[in-house]
C-alpha cells in the first residue's frame, strides 16, 4: 500500500511550480487580469509544451496517458499560482471526448486538443425558470438533427475556445466547433479574472453528439471537474495561508510582528489545520476515479463540497489578518480569494454536493 | 498512489480473518466469565503474533517485526468482530511502550508484562494545581534519602488514581536546575504510606479523575526511569503515545457511524431525523472532516511504513486538534437529534460506557461531554495551536510580557 505520490508526480509538481514562479508570477497575473481581453495565450502555450493539454489522453491520440490524480496535481499548482490559463474547461472537454466520443471523434479531436492546437471548454450551466442548472442530466438545451438550441452560461475561457462540449436535454453531450458554427458569444464581467467566463447562445448551431455519453460517463466527467476544482482551491487556499504567514511575520504593530500575537498565530494555525489534512481527501478522490470505481462519485462530491468550503474560510481569515491593505485592489490576496469563490460555485455549490452525497450514501 | 494491500498483506488479512472465526468462543468455554473468555482468546492471538506485537516475548508479547500495515489490518479485523485484542488501558498503551523505550531492564522485567495483561493498573501523575499547560513548572518534589526518593506535594486531575496500583509521574528532583532539566520520571506504589487520594467529580457525573497528595511518600531509587533530570524527555515519549490514542481516526469513524444510526432511528417532526435536509447537510459536512482525517491517517501510516515521516509532519502535528474539533461537531449534532432527551443526565451505565447502552440518548450526552475533555487533556487545544504555528508553520514564539 502506498498513499503517496510517485517520484514522477513530485517532479511534475516541482517542474510546474518553478514554471509558474518564472513565467506566471503575480505581476504577470495582474497584467493579464487588467488587460482588455483578460487572457494571454503565451502562458498556456508554454504550459502545453509540458504536456498538460493531453495529460490523460492515451499515447495513440497524442497524449501522455497519465491518471486523473496527475491532472489534479497540476490543478493544485495552477490554483497555488492563480495561473490564468484555460486548464479547467480544456481538461473537462478532453475528458468528455475521450470517454464519450466515437473512435472517429477521438481521432479527430484528441490529438489537436492534446497539442493545444485547439482549445476546449465546457458549456454546462443554464439559468432556467426552474432555477440554475449545472448537472448535465438536467440540461434543457435541445439537440435535434445535429442542431443546438438553447443558452449556456459560465463557459470558462469560452470566448477563446475553439471547441465546446455542451450538455443537452436527455443527459447527453454534444460538441460544437465554435468559430465555424457561428454561435453567439457574450463575454461576462467575471469576478475571477484568471478564468473569464462567457455566455453562449445556440440558435440552430451545428453540433455533433458524443454517442457514448451514458449516465456513468457523464457523471465521471463531472467528477473530474469536481476534483480539479477541489485541488485548485486547495492550492489557492494554501497560497493565501502562506501569504498570511509572511505578512504576519513582517507587519509590526505595538512594536512587534503580528505573528507574535497569539491570537494571530492561532488563527493561522487554524487556517492550516482546516486545510492541510484535506490534501488526503482530494488525492483519494482523484485516485478513486481511476482505481476504485464504486467510491469515486461519493468522494468527489465530498472533496468538492468540503475543500471549496474550507478554502473560503481560509480566505476570510487571510483578509482579516491583512487588515485594511488586504481589502485593496492593489493587494494580491484578491486573486486567490476570487479563485476560491469561483471554485466554490462552479459545477454547483457545496450544499448541493452535500445533498448529493447524502443521497449517494443511501440515507 | 496504490491503495491495494499487496500480496503479502492481502494474504495476511485472509489469515487474520480465518483466525477470527474462532471468536466468539464456543462449547464449554462460553460458560466462563467474559474476562476469562477474553483472556483465553487473547492468549491464542498472542500465540499467532496478532496481539502485543511490539512487546518482547519474554514479557508476554509476540515480538513481531515492526509493520504498521499489519497492525492496521489486525485492528480493523478485530474491531469488525469485536474480538479482544490489545488491552486498552493507561498501562498497556502508555507505560509499557515508555518503559521499553526509556527504562532499564529490571523495570521492564518487573512491569511490562503485568501492564499489558491489565493485571496491574497505572495512573499518570503529571499535572498539578499550578502546572497544567506549563507542565515543566511542576513543583511536587522528590528528595533523595539513602536509597529512596521522598516525595512531597500534590498532583491534580489524575485519571483512575483510585483504581491504580502504580503511578508514573514527573517530580522535581533538581530544584536548582533550569525548569525542564530539574525533573525526573518516577514510578510509585499507590499503596505507599503517605498517599491520599481524593476523587473529583466530573461534569458528566463520573469520578474518573482525582487529586493525589504526597506526604513523605517513599519510592526506591530503582524506580526512576532513565536518569535524574531526564524526566522531561521520557515524558515526551509517553505523550506521543497518549496523543496517538486521542487522535485515533478510527474512533472518529465509529462515533460517526453511530451518529448516522442515531439519525436513522430517531423520529423528529414525524419522520426519521435523517430525512431532514438540515440533518443531512450537517451529517455530510461532518463526513468531510471524518473522511479527511481517515485518509490523512492512512497517508501518515503509509509514509511511516516507508520511513518518510518527514513528508507528513504537518498533518501529524494537526491530528489531535483536528480530531478533537471534529468530535466536538459530531457530538453536538447528536444533541440536535436527541433534542429533549439531552436534558436528562446520563445514568451510571451510560457514564461507565457499558456495552448495552451504546446507543441510548444518555450515552450521547456523555459523549458530548467527553468530547469537551479531549480539548483539554493531553495538551489543550491552544497548546496544539502553538505547536502547529511554531513548529509546523515557522511562526515566532509567543510574546512574553516582561
Ligand atoms: C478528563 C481529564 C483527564 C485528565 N487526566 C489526567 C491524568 O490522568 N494525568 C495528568 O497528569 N493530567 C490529567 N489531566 C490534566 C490535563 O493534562 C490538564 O488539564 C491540561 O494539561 C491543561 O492544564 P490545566 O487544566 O492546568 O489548564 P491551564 O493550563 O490552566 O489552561 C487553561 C486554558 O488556558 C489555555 N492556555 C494555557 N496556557 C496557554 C498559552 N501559553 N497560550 C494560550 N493558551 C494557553 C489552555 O489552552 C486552556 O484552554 C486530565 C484532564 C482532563 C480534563
Amino acid at each position: 500500500m502506498d498513499f503517496g505520490l510517485t517520484e514522477e508526480q513530485e517532479l511534475l509538481q516541482d517542474t510546474l511550480r518553478s514554471f509558474v514562479a518564472g513565467e506566471s508570477p503575480v505581476s504577470k497575473l495582474r497584467e493579464i487580469c487588467d488587460s482588455e481581453s483578460g487572457y494571454d495565450p503565451k502562458v498556456w502555450e508554454d504550459l502545453l509544451e509540458l504536456g498538460i493539454g493531453g495529460l490523460i489522453v492515451p499515447e495513440e491520440y497524442g497524449g501522455v496517458e497519465m491518471e486523473i490524480l496527475d491532472l489534479a496535481l497540476v490543478s493544485e499548482i495552477l490554483g497555488e499560482g492563480s495561473v490564468p490559463v484555460p486548464f479547467l474547461g480544456h481538461s473537462m472537454a478532453v475528458a468528455a471526448i475521450l470517454y464519450a466520443g466515437s473512435e472517429e471523434q477521438k481521432q479527430k479531436w484528441l490529438p489537436v486538443l492534446a497539442s493545444g492546437e485547439m482549445l476546449g471548454s465546457i458549456a454546462y450551466a443554464e439559468s432556467t425558470d426552474e432555477g440554475e442548472i449545472w448537472e448535465a442530466s438536467q440540461a434543457t438545451t435541445q439537440l435535434s438533427d445535429g442542431k443546438l438550441n438553447g443558452t449556456k452560461r459560465f463557459v470558462p475561457h469560452g470566448q477563446f475556445a475553439d471547441l465546446v462540449v455542451v450538455s443537452v436535454s436527455g443527459g447527453g453531450l454534444a460538441v460544437v466547433e465554435i468559430a465555424s458554427a457561428g454561435a453567439k458569444l457574450e463575454p461576462a464581467d467575471s469576478l475571477d479574472r484568471s478564468r473569464p467566463l462567457s455566455s453562449i447562445v445556440f440558435e440552430g448551431t451545428p453540433a455533433q453528439e458524443l454517442p457514448n455519453a451514458d449516465a456513468a460517463v457523464v457523471a465521471r466527467i463531472r467528477d473530474i471537474g469536481l476534483v480539479l476544482l477541489a485541488a485548485d482551491s486547495f492550492g489557492a487556499a494554501w497560497q493565501l495561508t502562506r501569504m498570511t504567514i509572511e505578512y504576519a511575520k513582517e507587519r509590526k504593530q505595538f512594536g512587534t510582528p503580528l505573528a507574535q500575537f497569539q491570537g494571530v498565530k492561532h488563527q493561522i494555525s487554524n487556517m492550516a489545520t482546516d486545510l492541510d489534512p484535506t490534501r488526503a481527501l482530494w488525492w483519494y478522490a482523484a485516485h478513486a476515479l481511476d482505481h476504485i470505481a464504486d467510491e469515486s462519485e461519493k468522494n468527489c462530491a465530498l472533496a468538492k463540497a468540503h475543500i471549496t468550503e474550507r478554502s473560503m474560510e481560509v480566505a476570510r481569515s487571510a483578509f482579516e489578518l491583512h487588515g485594511g491593505i488586504g481589502y485593496t485592489w492593489e493587494c494580491d490576496l484578491q486573486y486567490w480569494f476570487k479563485r476560491a469563490m469561483f471554485n466554490r460555485v462552479f459545477l454547483g455549490t457545496p450544499s448541493e454536493h452535500r445533498a448529493r452525497y447524502a443521497d449517494l450514501a443511501g440515507w | 498512489m496504490d491503495l491495494k494491500l499487496g500480496k503479502e498483506h492481502e494474504a495476511f488479512r485472509e489469515e487474520v480473518i480465518e483466525f477470527l472465526k474462532g471468536w466468539p468462543l464456543s462449547g464449554e468455554e462460553t460458560k466462563l466469565p467474559q474476562v476469562e473468555q477474553d483472556q483465553i482468546f487473547r492468549n491464542q492471538a498472542i500465540e499467532k503474533g496478532y496481539v502485543y506485537r511490539d512487546i518482547p516475548t519474554k514479557y508476554g508479547g509476540s515480538e513481531q517485526p515492526h509493520d504498521v500495515i499489519k497492525d492496521t489490518i489486525i485492528q480493523d479485523e478485530f474491531r469488525k468482530v469485536g474480538a479482544p485484542g490489545n488491552i486498552f488501558s493507561i498501562g498497556a498503551a502508555m507505560v509499557a511502550p515508555t518503559l521499553l523505550e526509556c527504562a532499564r531492564e529490571e523495570l521492564c522485567d518487573r512491569f511490562v508484562e503485568s501492564a499489558i495483561r491489565g493485571e496491574v493498573n497505572w495512573c499518570q501523575g503529571y499535572s498539578e494545581p499550578n502546572a497544567g499547560s506549563d507542565l515543566a513548572s511542576l513543583q511536587t518534589r522528590a528528595e533523595l534519602d539513602g536509597d529512596e526518593w521522598v516525595i512531597n506535594g500534590q498532583k491534580a486531575w489524575t485519571s483512575m488514581a483510585a483504581e491504580a496500583d502504580y503511578m508514573f509521574g514527573l517530580f522535581r528532583t533538581e530544584p536548582d536546575a533550569p525548569k525542564h532539566k530539574g525533573i525526573s520520571y518516577l514510578l510509585i506504589d499507590m499503596k505507599a504510606p503517605g498517599i491520599t487520594i481524593r476523587p473529583v467529580k466530573q461534569i458528566n457525573g463520573g469520578l474518573e479523575f482525582n487529586e493525589v497528595f504526597f506526604d513523605n511518600v517513599r519510592t526506591p531509587v530503582g524506580m526512576m526511569v532513565s536518569e535524574r533530570g531526564k524526566g522531561w524527555q521520557v515524558s515526551r515519549a509517553t505523550l506521543k503515545h497518549e496523543r496517538n490514542l486521542i487522535g485515533d481516526p478510527n474512533m472518529l469513524r465509529n462515533t460517526y457511524l453511530a451518529l448516522v444510526e442515531l439519525a436513522k432511528k430517531t423520529i423528529r417532526n414525524g419522520r426519521p431525523a435523517i430525512q431532514d435536509p438540515r440533518v443531512r447537510d450537517r451529517l455530510a459536512e461532518i463526513e468531510g472532516y471524518v473522511t479527511t482525517q481517515e485518509y490523512s491517517g492512512l497517508r501518515q501510516l503509509s509514509a511511516a511504513a516507508k520511513g518518510e515521516e518527514l513528508k507528513v509532519m504537518l498533518p501529524m502535528m494537526m491530528n489531535k486538534l483536528y480530531s478533537t474539533d471534529t468530535a466536538m461537531m459530531l457530538t453536538r449534532l447528536s444533541q440536535d437529534i436527541i433534542g429533549g432527551d439531552g436534558l436528562i443526565a446520563p445514568n451510571d451505565a451510560e457514564t461507565a460506557m457499558a456495552r448495552e447502552v451504546q446507543h441510548t440518548p444518555g450515552r450521547w450526552v456523555y459523549e458530548y461531554t467527553a468530547a469537551i475533555a479531549h480539548s483539554i487533556a493531553g495538551g489543550a487545544s491552544n497548546i496544539q495551536r502553538n505547536i502547529i504555528g511554531e513548529r509546523a508553520l515557522g511562526l515566532p514564539r509567543d510574546l512574553r510580557l516582561e
